[in-house]
């Protein structure tokens, strides 16, 4: 890490992190067949890349990544018990949060390439809005495995992005993986700097997609978060921890 | 004496730390590439996350939370169990030693008899030290609180892990006691090598909009600025009374706190909770300020180990002269100072 980034990641550490607090859906929004965007009446102090505790007392907390700052909103599967009893929170309902945590998006140069793989694509439509709104270009491509999967297409085109969408079944825009999308960009429209959210194998994949390029990358690595505040080492990689040095972590990361 | 000439080396059952910072068991002991940053960040010794005799997952989320005075943690002792436990201890060993920082292993189990069998199983990897947690308040009457409750009860756990094992053993106090000091005796005479005093202060957080506990768990362990005065009484109570090294552990984040620890009769200093503010650099930041508040003060580390122990000694002249009988004292300006009051 340069000492820069160090001390801009400090800078949001040392904000304290503090105890839930209790905040209302304002809004619950269908995105797909299994996602919702739920939208709250607080507002964060968030960067592209961060994430919140999300708590239903008396049922678990989860980490998700800030799709929105203000208002707050996060982009939420329904996978497990915790996401499925999210979604059944409707305006009004209250839910508790703490938070941000982790460093965020560092945004370098003027004109960035932006990868989201199935819901890694929330944290992207927030860094495509930061990145537009100072009038920078956006090219993102959105993968997914099927039509049904893809999410957040439309944010994104409203957001100003050049957008790309990747299917592996061929249902909807190119055929195949994100780096089938991205490689021919990077030999002939190279991006200053490429953003990336997803699975572990399409992180690894565009890893060396841009060290083979020189491209800078970074990179936003899912792990399940224990305690969120870099104590526990329950999220380690690679003698990182994903909670407070990551979730982005620059490519190649260095401690 | 210049700082990088201070001698911040400690010994602890006749090993050496480079200095007596060590890493609390517990933060980031998970992985042999977070005890190697901490090592590397300048942590005098390491101490790995406790290893019971079967695997855990821990309790679900909340588990840990920052209240403002300190953190309060119920992970649940989360642990692979100690079969893979040796694995990691041999591997992280290795490259602590590369390091000179030796590794302190750390145990817990559900009776004595299973703590002797998985400190008899993580000494295959040749730990150390291997500590002793009678007292992690995380996990209800399952574990530890008859252990660190009762002398009787420590010291069976002590004296059934001495005989299972020959490497030296800490034994891991819990704060939670009416006596410390008899608890430290009754460990110290089973054959303890080492105090490790505190472990975390049970405590509670409630969410008032919703009614319930903050952590899942309902209760945890209360550990960072809040613990370190109920830190430094544990560890000046059982100094006064066994003679074997402590390591002061709780709410020590600067130099100056674990300059406290130390004149509390501690010889090593545990550090835990400041990891979340710092992140590994923690145990570097702490070891200059120790070495700035040496020079400044002219002092070694040995003098000040115990210095809270010491008679207060002043000379006759600084003693206050007796404040005269004043009738009219109620009229008289407030700013007067009293007789010998300034001296």
């Amino acid at each position: 890490m340069t000492d820069l980034a160090r001390s801009e990641a400090r800078a949001f550490l040392e904000r304290p992190a503090g105890l839930p607090r209790p905040c209302r859906v304002v809004a619950a929004i269908p995105e797909n067949y299994r996602t919702r965007t739920i939208v709250l009446d607080t507002a964060l102090e968030a960067r592209p890349g961060q994430f919140c505790m999300l708590w239903l007392p008396g049922l678990d907390e989860k980490p998700f990544s800030v799709q929105s700052a203000a208002p707050a909103a996060f982009t939420i599967a329904a996978v497990g018990p915790f996401s499925r009893a999210v979604h059944r929170l409707a305006a009004g309902d209250r839910i508790w949060l703490r938070g941000p945590f982790g460093r965020p998006f560092r945004r370098t140069g003027r004109d960035h390439l932006l990868v989201g793989g199935g819901y890694g694509v929330a944290p992207m439509l927030f860094l495509a809005r930061e990145a537009r709104a100072r009038g920078e270009r956006v090219r993102a491509v959105v993968g997914a495995r099927e039509a049904r999967d893809l999410l957040l297409a439309d944010a994104l085109r409203e957001a100003g992005a050049e957008l790309w969408l990747t299917t592996e079944d061929g249902s909807a825009g190119l055929p195949g993986r994100v780096t089938d999308a991205i490689a021919p960009m990077l030999a002939e429209d190279p991006p200053d700097s490429l953003y990336a959210c997803g699975p572990h194998p399409m992180l690894a994949a565009l890893a060396r997609l841009a060290a083979a390029r020189g491209l800078p990358a970074q990179l936003s690595w899912e792990a399940y978060m224990r305690c969120g505040i870099g104590i526990c080492g329950s999220c380690e990689q690679e003698g990182m921890l994903l909670c407070t040095d990551g979730p982005v972590l620059d490519q190649p990361a260095s401690v | 004496m210049s700082q990088a000439a201070v001698d911040l080396s400690v010994e602890i059952a006749g090993l050496r730390l480079p200095n007596p910072l060590v890493l609390a068991s517990g933060i980031l002991g998970t992985h042999a590439s977070l005890m190697v940053r901490c090592a590397r960040a300048g942590a005098g010794a390491i101490t790995a996350k406790s290893a019971g005799p079967v695997p855990r997952g821990g309790h679900v989320n909340p588990s840990c939370v920052d209240f403002g005075g300190g953190l309060l943690n119920a992970i649940g002792l989360a642990n692979p169990g100690a079969e893979a436990e040796v694995a990691l201890l041999a591997e992280t060993r290795a490259q602590l030693a590369e390091l000179g920082v030796p590794l302190i292993a750390s145990i817990f189990a559900d009776t004595v008899d299973n703590f002797a069998r998985v400190a008899e199983h993580i000494s295959r990897a040749a730990p150390d030290l291997i500590e002793v947690n009678i007292s992690c308040p995380n996990v209800g009457s399952e574990f530890g609180e008859p252990f660190a409750g009762q002398p009787e009860s420590a010291a069976a756990v002590t004296a059934a892990v001495k005989a299972a094992t020959g490497i030296p053993v800490i034994v891991k106090l819990a704060p939670n006691v009416p006596s410390i000091a008899r608890i430290a005796r009754a460990v110290v005479e089973a054959g303890a090598d080492a105090l490790c005093a505190i472990n975390t202060m049970p405590g509670m957080l409630i969410d008032a909009e919703s009614g319930l506990p903050v952590l899942q768990n309902r209760s945890g362990g209360l550990s960072g600025p809040a613990l370190k005065p109920i830190a430094l009484n544990a560890v000046y109570q059982i100094a006064r009374v066994v003679q074997v090294p402590i390591i002061g552990t709780g709410g020590v984040s600067t130099g100056q706190d674990a300059i406290e620890m130390l004149s509390a009769g501690a010889s090593a200093v545990g550090i835990g909770s400041a990891v979340y503010a710092d992140g590994p650099d923690a145990f570097g930041r702490i070891a200059r300020e120790m070495r700035e508040w040496l020079v400044a003060h002219g002092l070694t580390l040995a003098q000040v180990r115990g210095r809270a122990h010491r008679q207060a000694k002043w000379p006759e002249a600084a003693t206050p002269a007796p404040v005269p009988h004043a009738p009219a004292a109620e009229t008289a300006p407030p700013a007067t100072p009293r007789a010998g009051a300034a001296s």
